[in-house]
């Protein structure tokens, strides 16, 4: 069912990325919203269900920003179909577990996407990959204030926009950027970055793992708090939270150059060399591979047009895309042997790594 | 350590001490560590505090109000188990336990953000039309014509100006 996606050529997140765009690699937002008069998805019965599904629907294939979207029902995709589109940050777990009348609009560029009775009966996210927080407001709040018009929104002058759970009130937005951070990590600062920003009540996650270390060195930062603050507050204290983060990235990594060149070297140097040759791969270890690649771009030793490769790998390296790819149910050793056939080819293209450019940098 | 920690869950000596900062303000809670696993502390994907907040920030002491809610039929318990409300309605009727816990969870208790003018101003016209036409039934069940006409006047000038917000979105 998800062919038409995964094929697509125009798709925001693998085919989309910016050019010198050295530590954001995405920005999100989402907005939260209910029906007046039916239950929250998870106190309703089926046919509430099917009747929000129904009157959201329709309001949604109107809008002009859906234009030749797609719909999927979440009871007829597969389990694999389902982690892909996980992957591809177009629908959340939790509506995976939901029960039978929910689903997803996707636009057809995959910037937009809105699931139906997640926890909310709506869910509406825009994506846009580099740093663009103020864009992505302005078309999310577009598309909102265009739905608003046909259907009956939960709210409340003193709450906001209503939410089944709390910590979601008011502004029922979650504003985030993916940061890609090797330069904290290895320089064992982003403990203390993370304390930092939690006092800020700003979150930070692994996309690909736990804690501090997360694989990939890529981070999910988001807001943590909804209500009390205008949209245009909460961005403006996450634009400059965020600015700061970027600064303190680029700072660490030169430092590191500095100190650390040769070692710094080598690991990019050996990076791109399994990257050519390995035979097997895990997906840990591809991510981590992958990151070095994205680090030698920003140091200018590898071409900057291949940027979009290195963010598109990152999706299509992961578990359900490279079983997706190989069509049949295969085991995890068999995805470890097709991920690394796929880098082999991919690296394969690239050209070789220009050590002398990154000693002009230092 | 000095004191015996109860769990603030249930009531089992509590081993996993947490400490956040939210709002600038330290926020402690001690769990067992069946509900630590149960809450998914121990799992820093899914677990943030301020959600934890909402299900142990208010354990009963003296007794808390138990609330129905008349549109959804959410119970004061089945809000304290899964921390969610069950509908729109829900936030009329659970008022005195959600209010408490939005000071810490949020950056202020009320909402300064945008408003859902053309769905905000179709309801409360459409909840305003409704006690008119009641008020005029009533009116005219008594007599009195006078304040019939008051009202007949007031729900067409809110029919016009629905109308013409129609016509412009």
């Amino acid at each position: 069912m998800i062919e038409s996606l995964i094929k697509a050529d125009n798709a925001e997140l693998t085919q989309g990325t910016k050019k010198g765009s050295p530590v954001v690699l995405s920005t999100r937002v989402r907005l939260a919203r209910n029906l007046v008069g039916t239950p929250f998805p998870e106190r309703a019965n089926s046919a509430q269900r099917s009747d929000v599904m129904t009157r959201c629907a329709e309001q949604i294939a109107d809008l002009t920003q859906m234009k030749h979207g797609a719909f999927f029902d979440i009871a007829e995709l597969t389990d694999l179909e389902k982690q892909v589109l996980v992957e591809r940050h177009l629908i959340s777990r939790e509506l995976c577990e939901s029960k039978s009348g929910s689903g997803v609009f996707i636009n057809k560029d995959q910037t937009c996407s809105v699931m139906i009775n997640e926890e909310d009966h709506l869910r509406i996210q825009f994506l846009k990959t580099g740093f663009s927080l103020r864009s992505v407001w302005k078309q999310i709040d577009r598309f909102d204030s265009g739905l608003e018009t046909g259907l009956d929104v939960a709210f409340s002058p003193e709450f906001g926009y209503l939410t089944a759970c709390p910590t979601n009130l008011g502004t029922a937005l979650r504003a985030s950027v993916m940061m890609h951070l090797p330069g904290l990590v290895i320089s064992e600062h982003m403990d203390k970055v993370i304390r930092a920003v939690n006092q800020l009540g700003i979150t930070v996650r692994g996309l690909f793992g736990e804690g501090s270390d997360a694989t990939g060195h890529v981070f999910q930062i988001s807001n943590q708090q909804t209500l009390g603050e205008s949209e245009g507050e909460i961005m403006s204290r996450l634009g400059s939270v965020f600015k700061t983060i970027i600064d303190h990235e680029i700072n660490a990594r030169f430092k590191y150059l500095e100190e650390n060149s040769a070692r710094l070297l080598d690991q990019i140097g050996r990076g791109f060399g399994i990257l050519q040759n390995a035979h097997v791969l895990n997906s840990n270890e591809a991510m981590n591979l992958l990151s070095l690649m994205r680090l030698a771009v920003d140091f200018e030793m590898l071409p900057e047009a291949n940027r979009s490769d290195i963010d598109r790998l990152f999706i299509e390296c992961q578990p359900g895309h490279i079983q997706y790819a190989a069509g049949e149910g295969i085991e995890p050793d068999a995805r470890d042997l097709c991920r690394a056939d796929t880098l082999r080819e991919e690296f394969a293209r690239l050209p070789a790594l220009d050590f002398d450019k990154v000693k002009n940098l230092g | 350590m000095a004191e015996n920690l109860k769990c603030s869950h249930c009531s089992n000596p509590a081993t996993v001490h947490l400490t956040q900062i939210v709002n600038n303000k330290i926020i402690k809670v001690d769990l067992c560590e069946s509900c630590a696993q149960a809450k998914g502390v121990t799992d820093p994907e899914g677990f943030s505090l301020a959600d934890l907040l909402s299900k142990t920030h208010l354990t009963p002491e003296g007794g808390e109000p138990q609330i129905t809610c008349t549109a959804c039929g959410l119970t004061t318990a089945d809000f304290r188990r899964t921390g969610r409300l069950g509908c729109a309605a829900c936030y009329t009727s659970f008022i005195p336990l959600v209010r408490p816990v939005l000071e810490d969870m949020h950056a202020g208790t009320v909402h300064k953000g945008k408003v859902p003018e053309v769905a905000y101003s179709r309801q409360t016209s459409a909840a305003q039309l409704q006690d008119l036409e009641e008020a005029l039934q009533r009116a005219i069940s008594e007599e009195a014509y006078e304040d019939a006409a008051k009202y007949r006047d007031q729900i067409q000038a809110i029919k016009e100006a629905v109308d013409a917000e129609a016509v412009q979105s």
